[in-house]
């Protein structure tokens, strides 16, 4: 079994990247991230089964903790970002190049 | 076999909502379906002897995450959906071929590697039991990182507010000046209320006054706007003229 | 032969013990006359020769000194101090020979010095004039005293300076600038060749000290004696004027005639003589390849001198190019080995007398004729110049070899041994006192005889005081000094405990075949003069002459060729140079940085502002790196 959670973990993952990769809108592709965090979880806990040790699990529960403060951060960014640019799309903000 | 039953159904609809989330344009919907998967996978802990991840996957990423994206979604605006043109030359096509490829490594991998039995939880929970194990890593060997985790809260929590904070610029118009202001205008009086003498008691019909003419102003603008562009004028002309003038109004 | 006598390290004080004030003097005149700059102008001058005339009266002492000791304690040497510790100790030589030159240098250094106060009475930059005199005496004695070669070296280099110094002493004139560059630069050929000599000499024997170098020198193969006896022929060349290093003794007359006639005729020319005679008992050997070619240099020098001299309208220069052809007698002499060293030396030191009386009486003809140097406009000047007539003509006789003159008894000396030993060298040395016959009475008859071809606003006169009593006292030195010194051969006798002496002593003979041989050609050149410059009418205007006119004129194309064979090379390859460095190496350095310049700002194209591109990055290398890892099997 564990390779069937495995498998599932990698395909959300990569999912997730290819989210992160083509979607616009800055929340989209916020969502993309956390889904990423999540198959990374999954990954965990598949592990701590597997190993029978619970210390995957606890660092699942970190792992969800820091997206949650991530979360929150990353949210307040992009209404600031909104507020003044009326825009929530990542390709806008661009300034930072050569 | 009810885990193996369990996990299909599961995996199959967390790809798909993962898919959906990923395809779809309205930034709602696509969290909507983030959050089917993370559903899904708080299931999916719970079948893995993790019932405290499941719990807290589902308090805190179904519950408080995805509510404050939701939230967020509010501020920016519900209705924005994402054209599909893609601006980046190259962007969707490398990134298919990466993501897909990347995905197929990690099948390659996972699917090479041999894993012998599950060696299941059960030895690790034998003293006290799963909670208190849990608890007893947290508050022992992980109590640093957990303090730390504390800090990194707060400071989350204030660098949010920092950040979404805006600094008021004029001076907060008090009671007594609005007051002022509303007596120096045009109405002292609160505008009619809408639909008093209306043939059907509804928020878009203009109210009536005494000498039967329409009072344009008991009509909200924005509904007025709404019954114009999706056409729900009253059979009324003088009515819908009213309408039609206040929505015109509104658009100036 | 018999060879010198040992060097002994002088205990006692004495004179001789404090010859180093010698140097030390007029090194702190020049000192104090450049420290002290414009605060000195009053008195400068006074303190210059004071201090030119103390280091004589030491140099006398000295030498009396120096006669009360035996013949086998003749060389002392005057240890001073350390200077390079465990290898080079620096002192002072006091030998019949370095004594002999402090006597010349100072002597008519102090004369010159004297007669330069008038010379120079109207130039506002006197006292420099006199500070760098001073540099250039306590110079070359240094060359001279030292025993050792490094300190030779110093003094050698000391002199190099002081000569810049003075011949571009008046530096506002570009020439006197450009013959002061060209003078270096041509010196620093012959310098290299001393050094390079003096780097063999250290790396055979060990030793730099003239004092170790005699008994060492025995242990060295004769190439390694011949490879260092030519490197030091380069270097008198450079400092003697010698053929091919020749081409900037004529150009080094635009400096003040003081300065030739102390510098560029009496002492620092002849440096080159010093040198070949000190290292002749070590590196020129009698009848080694290098003596030869001493001599050999020496006889070409003295002829191309000889015909430059005949052409030249320059006073100056036509005395330059007859101190080219003495000097050339004078290396002619020392490459004789001991046999010519004490005709080398007489003639060194009679010459320094009447060539320097003659260039100061060349300057008091110029002092009176408003700094013309052209001999085409002087003409009939001896009535009106009676002293300097007759002092220069003490001198004219001197250098021709009038019989019982000076120059009669020292030059034919030289030219009676080079018969005996060369033949062919000699009897081109002969052909070459002819020649000096015929261009020295040219310069007396166009100078002082004939008639007045003078400028409208020149008034000749005759020189204040303290420029005629140096010339009188040059000229009585012109008159018998070669005859004391030559005649029962006084001076190789005084001279050998420092070079040695044949063992049979030379007999003066006053009617050999040469001797004759050299009065007629003499007589025949001076009738030619005659001929054409007393009783005819001199023009003006130089006419065009024949080809050998112009060849000697342009001083035998030593320009010429110094230009086409060194300078022009030399120009290509500076321009091969910086072509090469502006195309090759700065072309590869800026190709190198334009190509990172461009390569970058395409590459900073990469940065497009983008995150989502920069993510498409990330996730790539991310793929890249666990298809690696995969690949390698340890996943």
């Amino acid at each position: 079994m564990t390779t069937h959670y495995l498998i599932l973990s990698g395909l959300l993952f990569a999912i997730g990247a290819i989210g992160v990769l083509t979607r616009r809108n800055a929340i989209v592709v916020f969502m993309c991230v956390e889904l990423m965090l999540n198959a990374c979880n999954l990954a965990f806990v598949t592990f701590a089964r597997q190993v029978g040790n619970l210390e995957g699990q606890i660092i699942a529960f970190f792992v969800m903790v820091v997206a949650a403060a991530e979360v929150v951060v990353g949210l307040a960014i992009i209404v600031t970002i909104f507020r003044t640019r009326r825009s929530a799309s990542v390709d806008d903000v661009n300034l930072l190049k050569y | 076999m009810g885990e193996t039953i369990t996990f299909w159904v599961l995996a199959v609809i967390s790809v798909g909502a993962a898919l959906g989330m990923v395809f779809n344009r309205k930034a709602v919907y696509s969290a909507l379906m983030l959050g089917t998967v993370m559903l899904c996978l708080a299931v999916l802990y719970a079948v893995q002897e993790a019932p405290f991840l499941a719990a807290v996957q589902i308090i805190v990423y179904t519950g408080a995450v995805m509510m404050l994206f939701l939230f967020v979604l509010m501020l920016v605006g519900v209705d924005s959906s994402d054209s599909l043109v893609e601006t980046l030359r190259g962007q969707r096509f490398w990134a298919a071929i990466a993501g897909l490829g990347f995905a197929a490594l990690i099948v390659l991998a996972v699917g090479n590697a041999v894993f012998s039995t599950q060696a299941g939880l059960a030895a690790a929970t034998a003293q006290g039991g799963y909670i208190r194990s849990i608890a007893l890593l947290l508050f022992t060997k992980y109590v640093f990182a957990f303090e730390i985790t504390s800090a990194l809260l707060i400071t989350a929590a204030l660098g949010a507010m920092v950040l979404a904070h805006r600094e008021r610029e004029e001076k907060k118009v008090t009671q007594k000046e609005q007051s002022r202001a509303r007596f120096l205008g045009d109405r002292p009086s609160p505008l009619p209320g809408p639909g008093t003498y209306a043939r059907n008691n509804a928020i878009d019909m203009p109210a009536l006054l005494p000498d039967g003419s329409v009072a344009e102003s008991s009509v909200n603008r924005y509904i007025a706007r709404y019954d114009v562009e999706r056409g729900l004028l009253p059979e009324d002309p003088k009515l819908a003229e009213a309408i039609k003038h206040r929505a015109e109004e509104e658009s100036k | 032969m018999e060879s010198p006598a040992e060097i002994i390290q002088h205990t006692a004080g004495g004179a001789i013990g404090l010859s180093w004030l010698m140097i030390v003097l007029p090194l702190l005149g020049a000192l104090i006359l450049l420290v002290l700059n414009r605060r000195t102008d009053r008195w400068g001058h006074l303190l210059g020769v004071a201090m030119s005339l103390a280091s004589f009266v030491v140099a006398v002492l000295a030498f009396v000194e120096l006669l009360g000791l035996g013949e086998a304690e003749r060389r002392q040497a005057v240890h001073l101090y350390e200077f390079i510790p465990g290898m080079v100790d620096m002192g002072l030589l006091i030998d019949p020979l370095s004594i002999s030159f402090a006597l010349l240098i100072t002597g008519v250094g102090s004369l010159i010095h004297i007669y330069s106060i008038g010379y120079m009475s109207h130039d506002p930059d006197r006292r420099r004039f006199f500070a760098y005199l001073n540099l250039f005496v306590a110079a070359m004695l240094l060359l001279v005293l030292s025993d050792n070669y490094v300190g030779l070296f110093i003094g050698w280099e000391g002199v190099g300076l002081a000569s810049y110094l003075l011949i571009g002493f008046w530096q506002f004139k570009p020439s006197a600038a450009v013959a002061a560059k060209k003078a270096f630069v041509v010196n620093r050929v012959g310098d290299l060749g001393l050094l390079v000599g003096m780097f063999i000499v250290w790396t055979s024997f060990g030793t730099l000290a003239f004092a170790d170098l005699g008994t060492k020198v025995g242990t060295a193969s004769d190439g390694t004696l011949t490879a260092i006896g030519l490197l030091f022929l380069l270097g008198a060349c450079g400092k003697s004027a010698q053929l091919p290093l020749q081409s900037w003794l004529l150009d080094a007359m635009e400096g003040p005639t003081p300065v030739s006639a102390l510098i560029h005729a009496a002492t620092m020319v002849t440096a080159g003589v010093y040198l070949v005679v000190r290292s002749g008992g070590f590196f020129f050997p009698e009848g080694s390849p290098q003596a030869l070619a001493v001599a050999i240099v020496g006889a070409a020098t003295l002829l191309a001198g000889a015909i430059i001299g005949c052409a030249k309208d320059d006073i100056k220069k036509g005395l330059a190019g007859s101190t080219m052809s003495q000097i050339g007698y004078m290396m002619l002499g020392a490459g004789l080995g001991p046999v010519g060293y004490a005709f080398a030396i007489g003639h060194l030191i009679t010459h320094g007398f009447f060539k320097a009386n003659m260039f100061l009486g060349a300057g008091s003809v110029m002092h009176g004729m408003n700094d013309e140097v052209n001999m085409r406009k002087y003409g009939g000047l001896r009535k009106h110049m009676p002293i300097t007539f007759v002092t220069f003509l003490v001198g004219y006789l001197a250098i021709i070899g009038f019989p019982l003159l000076s120059g009669y008894f020292t030059k034919d000396g030289i030219i009676e041994t080079a018969v005996h030993h060369q033949p062919v060298l000699g009897w081109l040395a002969v052909l070459g006192a002819g020649l000096t016959g015929f261009y020295m009475s040219r310069m007396v008859f166009m100078t002082f005889f004939g008639e007045k071809r003078w400028d409208k606003d020149a008034h000749p006169h005759e020189s204040p005081a303290v420029m005629t009593w140096p010339l009188i006292i040059l000229s009585i030195g012109s008159l018998f000094l070669g005859g004391y010194l030559i005649l029962s051969n006084r001076l190789m006798l005084w001279l050998s405990p420092a070079v040695g002496r044949p063992e049979v002593l030379p007999e003066f003979h006053f009617l050999s075949t040469p001797g004759l041989a050299t009065l007629g050609l003499v007589a025949v050149g001076a009738a030619f003069a005659w001929m054409r410059y007393g009783r005819a009418t001199v023009p003006v205007v130089a006419p065009r002459g024949s080809f050998l006119t112009t060849f000697a004129r342009r001083d035998l194309y030593g320009d010429a060729i110094n230009e086409s064979l060194l300078m022009r090379p030399g120009q290509w390859l500076t321009r091969f140079a910086v072509y090469f460095d502006n195309r090759g190496i700065d072309g590869l350095v800026n190709g190198l940085a334009a190509g990172i310049g461009g390569s970058s700002g395409r590459l900073r194209r990469l940065q497009t502002g983008f995150a989502r591109t920069y993510a498409l990055s990330i996730l790539i290398g991310a793929a890249l790196v666990t298809g690696a890892l995969l690949l390698v099997g340890n996943i």
